[in-house]
């Protein structure tokens, strides 16, 4: 199958190791996978900002880049997310936006949702010897109603010790602009989560959303709580790597 | 307008809550409590979804067509006997109200819940008037007693303790009580019994009115309410306009929908439907029934793509008990009678002024809130189209404005892009510390207050990409 990624700007800019892992865990399922350059951001900042102008001119980057492309995927379910539920009516001026927009949402998956619902894999192989709880995001697990996917990946990965999060659906304070506008508010919601998170013993968080995992991370990290932040694709990835399974 | 502190903007609200640990024990204590009893209660109940949705559907057909409905409604009240005052404004809801407290000579009041008379300030117009008034839930009685205002929808003291509320009701009564849920609540008892029987009028809210038959359905826990409406002589009924319901069958659907939302209930302790004042041949009821439908800025929201829904509201509370920033900063906070996520929304809807703008920020947009609607307002939604006409119509800092037109030119094409990476690479050298930002610089402050922030590292994953492309599939 071909694929094309869309990276996402925090990915592209500080998480690499998200983008290579989803690209070696992509290409060893068998997809071709590609990049267009295009691609720079999905322009949610501005837009859940209120600034729709500016969140169209950035969005369109993602409609030129993926005019071409089959299937469309990428390591966050709030971009997904902004795609399906908002680009309709973001471009629903120009017709040929419009239709573009359309066109975006319905070939665009986040990982584990291409991989469960698409690929139809849940077993890849993987070995991961450790103590994991797993944080789902608000915008994936709510509004793209992605709940259950990371968690199918999870358990097909051998001697994986899962643990429950407590208050797991809670956010986690990122809300994008809102961590660094409100930061006070942001950052008690913060402390609540990566309390939850030490409390379950884990060593390893994981999650679908580098914004969330960033905010809890640098907020465990301040904290000096050694707790490891996983990507879902890091995690599987480095599975397979142990595992051998699935060739990656 | 709210009792705390005075701060004029949420940010300076919310530091002060965020400093009191009672304050936010209390909130995390009560709210826990209601979502796992919702949970609970919502699960065994079964097709949850299907209620919600079958709420929603009546909601927005009743909204859709208010007009018909409120007519029908009143035509009926006043078939039954009951007066009926419009009220566009709330001067014009308490012109009315002083007009008939003058009348009836009124000079005790008592109350039950209602957060339209919140609204308004109703008491303290009464208070003005030489009106004596008591709250008669017992929380509201609570915040009745240490001057603060609701900060919970439906727990109106959700942020006192059981040693505040002993020390207020010791200071209210002259007498040594303890921390006891029973000693509280007889201490309750006795005050307030003695002003239902003093009492010149009664004041209720309204949680649905019945177009159909012109009735009031009224829900509590303590039975107050049935005290207030039947024991004084004269009975008032405070409405919002958009409390109505078509039919008593409708009224099914949201007596499982509001109880299980609100507090997780499965029934409510006390559901009563009165039609009209006491008839002559009936034993109990006020004799004369007033009823107030206030406007207030709702009328504005009919007809607005973007904001009708936000009429579906049945006051339930359940987006409170899930934010996680209410959770963190409780109710007053807000700064406004109406707290949470559907608070941030409608508050800034019903006054149009600048006064609540800055709410709709106050949300990490996680969409809780929509989730525990039982009647699937998109709150979250909503929130992000307030901001977008404070953007249109220029109620921003400038300085975010030009942050988000960089963001368009810098973010616009992918050349830009990298550049704009690049350059940022450079520029955040003098500030990295292995690997991470700690500085409290700029609008990474908000964010280095609490959290270490990872910087850039050498390369991006464009710039990375024909490698990964070079050694191919199957190389991990």
């Amino acid at each position: 199958m071909k694929v094309s990624l869309f990276i996402t700007c925090i990915v592209d800019s500080v998480f690499l190791n998200v983008g290579i892992s989803m690209t070696r865990i992509l290409q060893a399922c068998g997809c071709e996978v590609s990049f267009p350059p295009q691609q720079t951001c999905c322009g949610q900042p501005a837009f859940n900002s209120g600034y729709t102008d500016e969140a169209r001119d950035v969005g369109k980057t993602l409609l030129e880049a993926f005019q071409e492309s089959d299937v469309v995927v990428s390591p966050s379910g709030s971009c997904v997310g902004m795609i399906h539920h908002y680009y309709p009516q973001l471009f629903a001026d120009d017709p040929h936006l419009h239709q573009a927009a359309i066109d975006l949402a319905n070939k665009t998956y986040e990982f584990s949702q291409f991989m469960v619902q698409k690929l139809q894999m849940t077993d890849l192989g993987a070995r991961f010897p450790h103590r994991v709880t797993y944080h789902p995001s608000c915008h994936g697990s709510r509004l793209l109603g992605v709940k259950d996917e990371p968690m199918q990946l999870l358990r097909g990965v051998r001697e994986i010790e899962l643990v429950d999060l407590p208050y797991a659906t809670d956010c986690c304070g990122f809300g994008g602009t809102f961590a660094a506008k409100m930061g006070e508010i942001s950052s008690a919601i913060v402390e609540e989560k990566a309390a939850n998170v030490a409390d379950t013993l884990a060593e390893v968080l994981v999650g679908t959303d580098m914004g969330c995992l960033m905010n809890i991370g640098g907020r465990l990290r301040r904290t000096n709580r050694p707790i490891r932040v996983m990507h879902l694709t890091e995690l599987l990835l480095e599975g397979m790597q142990l595992g051998r399974g699935v060739k990656a | 307008m709210s009792t705390t502190h005075g701060s004029t903007n949420v940010h300076d609200r919310a530091q002060h809550a965020l400093a009191d640990d009672f304050l936010r024990q209390a909130v995390h204590f009560t709210t826990d409590r209601l979502r796992y009893k919702k949970q609970a209660v919502t699960g065994e109940f079964g097709n949850w979804e299907a209620w919600r949705e079958r709420g929603r559907q009546i909601r927005q057909h009743t909204i859709a067509n208010l007009d018909y409905y409120l007519d029908l409604f009143t035509r009926n009240l006043e078939a039954h006997g009951a007066h009926v005052h419009f009220a566009a404004t709330a001067d014009d809801a308490i012109h009315a109200l002083r007009e008939i407290a003058t009348a009836q000579n009124a000079k005790r009041i008592v109350k039950s819940k209602s957060m339209v008379t919140e609204e308004i300030h109703v008491n303290h117009h009464l208070e003005e008037m030489g009106i004596h008034v008591v709250e008669t839930d017992l929380g509201e009685y609570i915040v009745q007693l240490s001057g603060e205002t609701p900060s919970h929808i439906i727990i109106p003291a959700i942020h006192k303790n059981r040693e505040q509320i002993r020390d207020l009701f010791e200071a209210a009564g002259g007498e040594r009580l303890t921390t006891e849920t029973r000693d509280l609540a007889a201490f309750a008892r006795r005050t307030l019994r003695r002003a239902y029987l003093a009492a010149d009028i009664g004041i209720t809210g309204c949680n649905f009115g019945i177009a159909e038959t012109g009735s009031i359905a009224l829900f509590t826990n303590e039975g107050n309410a049935d005290l207030v409406m039947n024991m004084p002589k004269t009975h008032i009924v405070f409405m919002g306009m958009e409390r109505i319901l078509p039919t008593m069958e409708d009224l099914e659907v949201f007596a499982h929908l509001l109880p299980k939302s609100a507090t997780g209930q499965n029934v409510i302790t006390y559901m009563s439907v009165i039609t009209g004042p006491r008839r002559q041949h009936e034993a109990d009821g006020a004799r004369d029934m007033h009823v107030i439908i206030l406007d207030n800025g709702r009328s504005r929201q009919l007809g607005d793509p973007d904001f009708q829904a936000v009429l579906h509201c049945i006051r339930c509370g359940a987006c409170l008990n899930v934010c996680p920033v209410y959770r963190q900063i409780g109710g007053h906070a807000y700064g406004s009678v109406y707290p949470g996520p559907i608070g941030a929304v409608l508050s800034p809807l019903l006054n149009n002024g600048e006064q609540y703008q800055d709410l709709p920020y106050a949300s990490s947009l996680c969409g809780a809130c929509y989730e525990a609607c039982p009647v699937k307002i998109p709150l979250h939604d909503m929130l992000v189209r307030e901001r977008q006409r404070f953007v249109a119509s220029g109620r921003v800092k400038p300085a975010e404005r030009a942050a988000f037109q960089a963001f368009r030119q810098l973010f616009g094409k992918a050349g830009r892009y990298q550049t704009t990476i690049r350059i940022a690479r450079r520029l955040q050298f003098p500030i990295a510390h292995d690997g991470y930002i700690r500085a409290k610089i700029g609008p990474l402050a908000g964010w280095t207050m609490s959290r270490d922030f990872p910087v850039l590292p050498k390369r991006t994953f464009r710039e990375l990409w024909p490698e990964l492309t070079r050694k191919g599939n199957g190389r991990g």
